[in-house]
């Protein structure tokens, strides 16, 4: 079993990384790969609470994020100095997720055996 | 060193599959082991066929199709991002085949290095 660490940076709608990155993440949880997921910089705002896509006719996938426990991936980190610098709090965020400053990030990343950005 | 690598950038719209092509040169020549290229988001553009660049410029497309014919390296697109996009088997240049995401992880689990290359 391998450490996977996807990263998250952009906002989520406006592209399609944010989709596509969750979709590698439930692959990786479904080849038992021991798997965290990272939201730093835009990437906070892809866990914001009471997203309302209608209007730009897309999909909103944000329940996906609250059912990725289901799918034993419980490891979600939002870098502490990116929800500030955006004025978020974590009960702005649609789940439970650890917030950690940007140095222990970069530790946790160091101990990644793979680092995939989106 | 045996490594992946990551392409998640169409052609020619930004650099990174061009970064990507000579990062894999360059790795091929210092004697490291390509295990796979995989193409996700808009990389899966990287493969179509029916990409006709001018004259005076690279063809990115064709490129990778060499590099996979003269080096055996195993260029593997995305389906649901194929399908998304409009990439079929049929629009595939010669040296690429699509499967899926699970080609990434197994990159991912076999490869000592995954190197991704995106905007």
């Amino acid at each position: 079993m391998k450490k996977f660490m996807l990263v998250n940076r952009k906002a989520p709608y406006g592209s399609i990384y944010a989709l596509e990155s969750l979709e590698v993440v439930l692959i990786a949880a479904a080849f038992e790969q021991d798997v965290s997921v990272a939201f730093i910089d835009d990437g906070v705002y892809q866990l914001k609470k009471g997203m309302q896509t209608k209007a730009i006719a897309t999909k909103n996938f944000s329940p996906t994020y609250r059912a990725l426990e289901d799918y034993d991936i419980d490891k979600l980190y939002v870098e502490s100095e990116s929800l500030a610098a955006r004025g978020l709090v974590a009960e702005d965020l649609i789940t439970d997720v650890k917030l950690i400053d940007r140095a222990a990030l970069a530790e946790l990343m160091e101990q990644q055996d793979v680092v995939l950005s989106f | 060193m045996k490594i992946a690598v990551l392409v998640n950038e169409g052609p020619y719209q930004h650099q990174a599959s061009d970064s990507a092509y000579l990062f894999c040169v360059a790795a091929l020549a210092k004697g490291h082991e390509l295990q796979r290229v995989f193409f996700y988001h808009d990389g899966v553009n990287n493969a179509s066929r029916f990409t006709e660049p001018p004259q005076d410029d690279r063809n990115i497309v064709a490129r990778w199709t060499k590099l996979a014919e003269e080096q055996k390296v195993d260029l593997v697109v995305c389906v649901a991002a194929a399908l998304r996009r409009g990439i079929v088997e049929g629009s595939l240049a010669p040296g690429f085949r699509i499967s899926g995401l699970g080609q990434l992880i197994d990159s991912g689990i076999k490869a000592d290095r995954l190197v991704v290359f995106g905007d």
